[in-house]
């Protein structure tokens, strides 16, 4: 099937589920993989899964008393998420040991739960595995409504958020309320979660919380970066999978998983040196340029100017840069780290340069090599 | 701020983890301007001692003031310096960006960092001579950057006093060399700086004062004082009168 046919069924009257569930689909990859850098970052990905499988309960109970599935999901997935905090407080016991008990006895209760229903291996597969189709036009709000919800909180926590990922000891010595953000923090996992499950299933939501968010960090070295990123390989890997699962009729969560994991593959390609980027910059370097980059990786996020700019944490980075280039600007342009030179002035508009490095003989560089073939 | 009164005290402090008693009526006081070695065995203390002073632990007996005032979390002027291991190294955050999360605390929930802000972060680049630096992402930077940049990101909020732990541990000659002359320049520029450490010949070298921990500060001194008599250190390390450890402190 051709896109223009895919369009034309999207605004088909008849197949009015699928608009519907393109749209879910896409608002649970933007919202999981904003949430899921968070979780890739700290190393989360076993929690996410636990809540995952936590959030069925949650559904069972809605299912079998004809509640709304999203809000049941979210009741349990957060019930969870709470009580592991608290276990996990236990030093004695590691907390994916309390995440592994907990996990295991959800999804069983759920699979008890729903065993109680009429057409029972019917629907238990369509919470494994997803569907596209009797998405309630109601979901669409609930989902757009949670998922801004979880986007607000995480963006208004920012800082916190970055601090204890960082270093829990010294943001506890600082005052920050590690144990609380942390609670926050699952919550939002479990938010994220449960929006996405209905149309990727249970089994392989983890997959939208995780995977866009790792090919994210392997391309940058920038969180800004990253959290602009993994949305977008997020929302395009649902569109594409949709789109696929849709011509070829394949199911609809396992094609964007399968999408979204081919994605990381390129990723992990052409991120190292070895992969075709790489390959361009030492052309273009022994094409006359000087720039000495060691890691592809960062100088990949500072290649991009216009999106640096538009990103908050990014711009608070020049930010600090203009600050300390007033200072000590000078000195460190003279030093002959030529890859953080060369990165520096790439990632600055030379409207935001404080008279720092326009006058060193590198600055040209960044100008006539900062696209990309 | 009376300048009389200690900038930090540990008074008769006592402190159980899980039952074990790990201080026991343990003494000290820091002055601004003071550098104090803090030395002891493996599991003397060391660190329970900073997370007390810290107001993380509660002690059982006896209190902990900075400045005069009960510690507490996020409110004294003190500035912490973990072990490296305890930092998350390969975050993508950039070395400035990561000096500003010591003032996290300080800007509160939903606060976002102003021009003061990056100037204070500035500040403190350039006490740790990371200016040059402050765009790297954190995962790049060798031992002693790394170090400097968790000094800088205690100093990101001007704290009076500064308690490192294990700085120099598995650090090069040279680079302890260069941390230990900025610790003594952070304590003669006003700080009380605390720093624990397992190597006794740059504390002995560098430090105005040394304290020998084990459950209690068993000797408090000025490192020639401290280093003529071996009996304080037989008591603290535990070791006999043929130790090589007293051959050394003979030598330096």
């Amino acid at each position: 099937m051709n896109p223009i046919d895919f369009l034309t069924d999207l605004f088909n009257p008849d197949l009015a589920f699928l608009p519907k569930a393109l749209a879910v689909a896409v608002m649970s990859a933007i919202v999981c993989g904003i949430v899921g850098t968070f979780v890739v970052l700290r190393g989360m990905a076993f929690i996410g899964d636990a809540v995952a499988h936590a959030v069925f309960p949650g559904l069972a109970v809605a299912f079998v008393v004809g509640g709304n599935l999203v809000i049941g999901g979210i009741l349990a997935g957060v019930l969870t998420a709470v009580l592991v905090a608290v276990f996990a407080q236990n030093r004695r016991l590691k907390e994916d040991s309390v995440i592994g008990v907990f996990f295991v006895a959800a999804f069983a209760l759920g699979i008890v739960v729903i065993s109680r229903a009429p057409g029972y291996a019917g629907s238990l597969q369509q919470f494994l595995f997803g569907t596209i189709t009797g998405i309630p036009d109601s979901d669409l709000y609930i989902v757009g409504g949670t998922g801004a919800l979880a986007l607000g909180v995480i963006f208004a926590l920012h800082k916190e958020f970055v601090t204890i990922s960082l270093d829990r000891e010294s943001a506890r010595a600082m005052g920050v309320k590690v144990f609380w953000l942390d609670l926050v923090l699952y919550v939002l996992v479990t938010l994220a979660v449960v929006i996405s499950v209905q149309t990727i299933g249970n089994i392989l939501v983890l997959a939208l919380l995780v995977t866009p968010a790792a090919t994210a960090r392997l391309i940058t070295d920038r969180l800004g970066i990253m959290m602009l990123l993994s949305p977008i390989i997020g929302g395009v890997s649902a569109l594409v999978g949709l789109y696929i699962s849709w011509s070829w009729d394949f199911p609809t969560g396992g094609t964007i998983v399968l999408v979204l994991t081919a994605g990381f593959l390129l990723a992990w390609a052409f991120a190292p040196r070895s992969g075709l980027i790489g390959r361009a910059r030492r052309l273009r370097r022994r094409a006359g340029v000087r720039a000495g980059g060691r890691a592809w990786g960062p100088a990949w996020g500072r290649r991009n100017p216009p999106v640096a700019d538009r990103n908050p944490p990014a711009a608070d980075e020049s930010a600090a840069q203009s600050a300390a280039q007033t200072r000590a600007g000078r000195a460190a342009a003279r030093e002959p780290a030529a890859q953080t030179r060369a990165g520096r002035a790439a990632a600055r508009e030379p409207a935001a340069d404080p008279a720092g490095e326009l006058d060193t003989e590198t600055t040209p560089e960044p100008l006539t090599t900062g696209v990309l073939p | 701020m009376n300048l009389a009164t200690p900038a930090l005290t540990v008074e008769n402090v006592s402190l159980e983890l899980g039952g074990r008693p790990v201080l026991t009526g343990a003494d000290l006081s820091l002055h601004r301007g003071e550098l104090v070695g803090l030395i002891g065995p493996n599991g003397a203390g060391k660190t329970t001692l900073l997370r007390a002073a810290l107001g993380l632990l509660t002690p059982s007996a006896g209190r902990v003031l900075v400045d005069g005032r009960p510690a507490k979390p996020g409110r004294a002027p003190i500035g912490y310096v973990p072990q490296r291991h305890e930092f998350a190294w390969e975050f993508p955050i950039s070395v400035a960006n990561a000096v500003m999360t010591g003032l996290t605390g300080r800007l509160g929930l939903f606060r976002r960092p102003g021009a003061a802000h990056w100037e204070a972060v500035a500040d403190a680049l350039e006490r740790v001579r990371l200016s040059d630096l402050a765009d790297r992402p954190v995962g790049q930077l060798s031992g002693g950057q790394r170090q400097r940049v968790l000094v800088g990101r205690a100093l990101a909020a001007r704290p009076a006093v500064l308690l490192l732990d294990e700085p120099l541990a598995g650090l090069d000659m040279p680079t302890q060399e260069l941390l230990s002359a900025l610790f003594a320049d952070l304590a003669r520029e006003g700080r009380a700086v605390l720093v624990t450490t397992h190597d006794l010949l740059s504390a002995l070298d560098g430090c105005d004062r040394i304290a020998l921990l084990n459950r209690s500060v068993i000797a408090c001194g000025a490192p020639a004082e401290l280093a003529a008599d071996p009996e304080p250190w037989m008591a603290t390390f535990q070791v006999g009168a043929d130790s090589a450890l007293l051959r050394l402190l003979k030598a330096a």
